[in-house]
């Protein structure tokens, strides 16, 4: 018997036939994945394509408005500008197609000069009226027309490609000068909103690892039985109405609830010094921490699982103690499943809406509420986008930031 | 390894909430949207339910929060499924100007019995543009009668008067109303109310009337757990949407009492979405819900005053000194400003945002 010897040409066979072969496998790959790579861009990364787009473009009142947004291009931003962009204002109105949308414009408007509205809806009815010269006839119909504040206003809104939704969000304004300022202190929303978000959210993470580890630690050591049992109470409320689970926490922690009319009957508290538990941050910590819980747990359990319980046996006869062991051995082990737990929590937390709503008072309110009241009362959609953009890149600056940690740390997460 | 347990975890968060989606309605049909609870339960009685046994169309009842957020998006991107819309005029109005609804100023409504023009029958303000009305409501005080075993409060600066009436107050977390309130009670008369709110110092004048009471505010965000904090007795007080007390009080059995002082009424009003599919059904039984009779119907079950007159007339005896449109009820009553809410409503409410959080 001899080997058989491959000649040159079959080398070259060999090579075109491997490498067919390895594209029919990354193509029948690529086809498994095309499904959810479809699905992942028409449901995520398309809408967030589309609110990206919508915190900076805003072309309604250029489209609407094209001569007083081309008249207004040059000027430059101080007093009131000059005849043409009157006259260019008046001929928009009188278009017909103009008239049409003048409630929209009014309430564009508004948006950028509160009490706006009414100035543009008082042009929309007398526009069959106006005369040359169009200044004094605008400025005969409202004096408010001789101001520099509604130019600017309008000024602001004929660019199509716009900063002002940022500026907005960012408690930043544009001055009379043309020259971005920081809101006074009575009039910053935003940031201390967020800055309360991201506290909050990083007190909830903190709560569930706290509360999480000691479950996950002893799910992962039960026998299995026990162990799975255990498992749906940790999975039962996970399947629960958030709704439902929310209420209960109104139940238990309301002034006249179970938890404060325990204490004051255990002579814990007194009648008159009932504990606010609800309707402020605590009670939003509370729940959300709770909410959350069996996100901190999952993937702590499953990292858990995989931890040898004889390295822990190991430290134990090379002279460590129960705490050292656990320290030096067993802890360092789970850090994946403490990341991606943390991570999870903390992500999800930023965004919590619904229970911060109900349970959240004045005082533990999220970002994702001012984003809910933009989008449905207001209806400023360019500042919803703006502010989730903004939310958006501090989560990914702080996903960035927590990656180059743990790069250090001798592991990585995604 | 982590990041599958992180990709896992969200595919069945996805999976979690993409099976909750609702489910598309029929063709054929007419999809009515409003707030639900006591007041949804009055409308299929007194409207869908009647509706769909004369004309044989398919009525389906969807409930939203209010506000525009969902209807613009449907109209924006050309997928409206709903045909008739249960709208506040303050958002009726800023919809009819965004274009977002159809216009209903040729659609035919019914005479009154006495064969009364609709334009005359119904009560001044509710025939828009773009909505018909269906009822009137107000935002009034209400209080817990086991709350005050002495002195009952009976007016509406008694909310204010944290001596004289001890006990948390509930506030929906809004400028509406709640500002308005607070300048009449620093003394600002009725009539000039939304003149002083209008500027600056009106607006602080009115939050430093309310920081006066603010420690005992608790701040709630939907109108249904105004009724429930106060039967929890977790305030003594609270600013409520009327019928919600109403319903309450006569149907559960709980001992409220309802402020009549210085309500603060809006009309509500049925609108058709710019580009819904059944609109000629969703036309007929807007013209079907106008019918005074049907109007009475609904008024005889819940304590929201019809936007018709002459069916406020045929409306249950038992059922008018519960609606805010009763004489007596309506003495002090003050009209929304819608106007003003359209042309102030941002700019004071992140002001109170800003107060809120301070």
């Amino acid at each position: 018997m001899t080997e058989a010897v491959l000649a040159a040409d079959d080398h070259a066979l060999l090579k075109t036939q491997l490498s067919s072969a390895l594209r029919r496998q990354k193509l029948s790959a690529f086809l498994l994945v095309a499904p959810l790579l479809i699905f992942v861009t028409a449901t995520f990364i398309y809408p967030i394509a589309g609110m990206l787009e919508r915190s900076t473009y805003s072309p309604e009142f250029a489209l609407e408005m094209p001569r007083t947004a081309a008249a207004l291009a040059p000027w430059d931003g101080t007093d009131v500008p000059g005849d043409e962009v009157f006259e260019a204002l008046a001929l928009d109105f009188k278009d017909s197609k103009t008239r049409q949308a003048t409630g929209r414009l009014a309430n564009l408007v508004n948006v950028e000069l509160p009490g706006a509205r009414g100035l543009i809806m008082k042009i929309g009815r007398g526009v069959d009226r106006l005369q040359p010269p169009y200044r004094e006839a605008l400025v005969a119909l409202d004096n408010d027309w001789s101001k520099p504040e509604i130019w600017q206003a309008l000024y602001g809104l004929s660019k199509a490609y716009t900063s002002r939704f940022y500026i907005a969000a960012l408690d930043l304004k544009i001055n009379r000068q043309g020259e971005i300022t920081t809101q006074p202190e009575d009039k910053r929303i935003f940031l201390p909103l967020f800055l309360r978000t991201f506290w909050i959210g990083a007190l909830v993470t903190l709560c569930c690892l706290l509360f999480g580890f000691p479950v996950a630690y002893w799910l992962s050591v039960l026998p299995m039985r026990y162990a799975n049992l255990l498992m749906i109470l940790v999975l039962l409320p996970f399947w629960t109405s958030l709704l439902v689970r929310t209420t209960a926490w109104i139940v238990l922690l309301q002034n006249q609830g179970v938890i404060n009319s325990l204490l004051v009957w255990t002579g814990a508290i007194s009648d008159s010094n009932r504990l606010s538990l609800i309707f402020n941050s605590v009670g939003t910590i509370i729940a959300m921490t709770h909410i959350l819980l069996p996100f901190m747990i999952l993937p702590l359990y499953s990292v858990m699982k995989t931890v040898p319980f004889s390295y822990m046996r190991a430290a134990r006869s090379l002279g460590a103690n129960q705490y050292t062991a656990f320290i030096r051995v067993y802890l360092p082990q789970t850090k994946p499943g403490v990341a991606a737990g943390c991570l999870l929590v903390f992500i999800l937390s930023l965004g919590y809406y619904i229970t911060p709503a109900l349970v959240g008072g004045e005082s533990g309110t999220l970002i994702s509420n001012m984003i809910a009241y933009q989008v449905q009362k207001s209806l400023n959609w360019g500042l919803a986008a703006a502010l989730s953009s903004l939310l958006l890149v501090g989560v990914l600056l702080l996903y960035w930031a927590y990656n180059r940690l743990a790069k250090v740390d001798g592991f990585k997460l995604g | 390894m982590s990041l599958k347990l992180l990709f896992s975890t969200c595919i069945l968060v996805t999976v979690v909430v993409a099976s909750a989606a609702p489910s598309l309605a029929e063709g054929g049909s007419v999809t009515v949207v409003s707030f639900g609870g006591s007041y949804g339960e009055s409308i299929k009685q007194a409207f869908l339910a009647p509706f769909q046994r004369e004309s044989s169309i398919k009525t389906n009842m969807v409930d939203y929060n209010g506000g525009l957020g969902e209807l613009s998006a449907q109209v924006e991107t050309g997928n409206v499924t709903w045909d008739v819309v249960d709208l506040e005029m303050q958002d009726l109005v800023r919809a009819c100007d965004d274009g977002l609804l159809e216009t209903l100023t040729k659609l035919r409504l019914p005479d009154a019995a006495d064969g009364t023009d609709p334009k005359a029958d119904f009560v001044e303000g509710t025939l828009q543009d773009c909505g018909v009305g269906n009822i009137i409501w107000s935002t009034v005080i209400a209080f817990n009668d086991d709350m005050f075993p002495g002195d009952k409060p009976s007016k509406m600066a008694d909310f204010f008067d944290l001596e004289r009436f001890p006990g948390k107050r509930g506030l929906m977390k809004k400028p509406q109303a709640v500002l308005e309130w607070a300048l009449i009670a620093d003394g600002v008369d009725a009539k000039d109310v939304y003149d002083v709110l209008a500027t600056p110092d009106g607006v602080e004048r009115a939050l430093s009337k309310l920081d006066t009471i603010r420690d005992h505010v608790v701040w709630w965000d939907a109108h249904a757990q105004a009724p429930q904090l106060l039967a929890d007795k977790e305030v003594a007080m609270t600013m409520a949407a009327n019928g919600r007390i109403y319903t309450a009080a006569a149907v559960g059995g709980k001992p409220f009492t309802t402020i009549w002082d210085r309500q603060i009424w809006a009309p509500e009003f049925w609108a058709i979405p710019k580009g819904a599919h059944n609109i000629d059904a969703a036309k007929k039984f807007i013209a079907f819900a106008a019918r005074p009779e049907q109007m009475a119907v609904q008024a005889s079950n819940i304590a929201y005053g019809p936007a018709r007159k002459s069916a406020a007339e045929l409306a249950d005896d038992k059922m008018r000194p519960y609606l805010p449109t009763e004489k007596s009820n309506f003495a002090t009553a003050i009209h929304n400003d819608v106007e003003f809410w359209a042309d102030h409503g941002d700019s004071i409410n992140e002001r109170f945002v800003v107060w809120l959080s301070k």
